[in-house]
């Protein structure tokens, strides 16, 4: 069949036009889902590795709004570690899209950060505060690169910094079965109680490769056979941890406890 | 049912396979049987697009110039497969993490291409629905194989059940290795095709 020039662009207009009209609308029909997935799924996070929900069940979106009333929303400044508080819940994605924005963010100088792949962080950090009674903690939202990836996360303190409470990865693409065992609730049962600064407020906690544990109190034992996700996730916590992550924050927070 | 309407959806499943018979689609064979779960929606999404898709297709097929056929199909096979993330995302958000990327490479998936090309251009809308259902799930039937295959010894699990205590939950069983990484899916598909051409004598290769 022989169809002439104009017929062949008309067509391709036509096809274009239905196409991108169909998958434009779909798409801002199941807007708002989507955005309460997503949403729901932060919440989830925070209150799962603040150890406020547990099981594998999701919590409805009733729920979470009710677990959340003990949860603060914070904004911190990086540098003076002063606090705002925030009227609404913030996603952490509001941090993750500060890092991209060169004026909003600065450029990361350390080992940890190289090794994490975290080439900026935020001018303006954001941190839970869980006030439920006996889970009080802060959750700070974490991300870095292991083998392949992103692996974006939570990391819960205790109040006064002295213990890890819990970590938690909500989204990554190691490799199912060996980097992926950071999602393993036993590897993750490791965490809590580690030592994450010494009295001169200097990051100690790290994972060390499988099997080379000295210090128990602060290191936290590597997955076999994913000694590059494993070292990631000791990069990430430990950049988060320091000068260009909360350590300014946690500085000012321990100082005005010892007032 | 008559003979036709069998030949189309019975002949995918088996003997003609898109996986094992035209070893199309492998691609994504490997990245997403590490678990069941994945393989069920990845088959589910990839079945619903080929049979739109075909369907699509085959409606316009008269209107569609030779000179843009490919870009066409694409565009069509594009839409469908944005449409079937976005809607992954609102109700099946779980699984639609999981698979991330994957799921919008369903558009270069060859099975979805190469049904369009050689079945949904030449013959009518409702045979080529049917043709292409039939594709997806004959390409459904080898994921899900493997991905049982592959969770049961790699992980221990199945669907998240756990099957045998693995080691590192303190249990006896040590992971396959093998099966975790991609060459495992490899070697599975091999042993199907293998399995296949020894039983359908036609399709070997004379010496």
């Amino acid at each position: 069949m022989n169809f002439s020039n104009k017929y062949i662009i008309g067509f391709a207009l036509v096809i274009c036009l239905v196409c991108s009209f169909a998958v434009s609308s779909l798409a801002v029909a199941l807007k708002p889902k989507q955005d309460a997935n997503r949403l729901l799924d932060q919440q989830e996070n925070i209150l799962r590795v603040a150890g406020l929900h547990q099981g594998s069940s999701h919590p409805t979106p009733e729920e979470a709004v009710r677990l959340f009333e003990s949860v603060t929303t914070w904004q911190v400044d990086r540098a003076t570690g002063a606090m705002t508080k925030l009227d609404a819940f913030a996603p952490a994605k509001q941090m993750i899209d500060a890092a991209k924005d060169p004026a909003a963010s600065a450029a990361t100088t350390s080992e940890a950060a190289r090794g994490a792949q975290i080439r900026r962080t935020p001018n303006q950090l954001l941190v839970y505060e869980v006030t439920a009674p006996g889970k009080e903690a802060w959750v700070l939202p974490i991300w870095g690169n292991g083998l392949w990836s992103t692996m974006y996360g939570f990391l819960a303190v205790a109040p006064d910094f002295s213990a890890i409470r819990g970590i938690t990865f909500y989204q990554h693409g190691e490799t199912p079965g060996l980097g992926g065992e950071i999602d393993n609730p036993t590897w993750r049962a490791q965490w809590p109680g580690k030592h994450l600064r010494d009295a001169d407020g200097k990051v100690v906690i790290e994972v060390v490769k499988n099997g080379n544990v000295r210090d128990a109190s602060r290191q936290v034992d590597g997955i076999s056979g994913s000694t590059i996700t494993s070292r990631g996730v000791s990069h990430t916590v430990r950049t988060w941890l320091g000068e260009e992550g909360y350590g300014a924050w946690m500085e000012s927070q321990v100082k005005e406890g010892k007032k | 049912m008559n003979k036709d309407t069998k030949e189309i959806l019975v002949g995918p499943l088996l003997l003609k396979n898109p996986i094992t018979y035209q070893v199309l689609g492998i691609c994504s064979a490997l990245a997403v049987t590490t678990q069941l779960k994945t393989a069920l929606v990845m088959s589910l999404a990839l079945t619903a697009v080929t049979t739109f898709s075909n369907l699509a297709i085959s409606l316009v097929r008269n209107r569609i110039p030779g000179s843009i056929r490919v870009i066409t199909q694409l565009a069509i096979i594009a839409a469908l497969v944005i449409a079937a993330d976005q809607v992954m995302q609102a109700y099946l958000f779980d699984v639609s993490k999981q698979l991330s990327v994957f799921v919008g490479l369903i558009i270069t998936n060859c099975i979805v291409m190469g049904r369009a090309e050689a079945y949904a251009m030449a013959n009518p809308p409702l045979k080529s629905a049917l043709d292409g259902f039939a594709n997806g799930a004959g390409y459904s039937l080898i994921l899900i194989s493997v991905a049982v295959v592959r969770e049961t010894f790699g992980s221990g699990k199945l669907l998240g059940y756990e099957l045998a205590p693995t080691v590192t939950n303190g249990g006896w069983y040590v992971p396959n290795g093998l099966m975790i990484l991609s060459p495992g899916a490899f070697f599975l598909i091999a042993i199907f095709i293998w399995v296949q051409r020894s039983i359908s004598k036609s399709m070997q290769e004379k010496e």
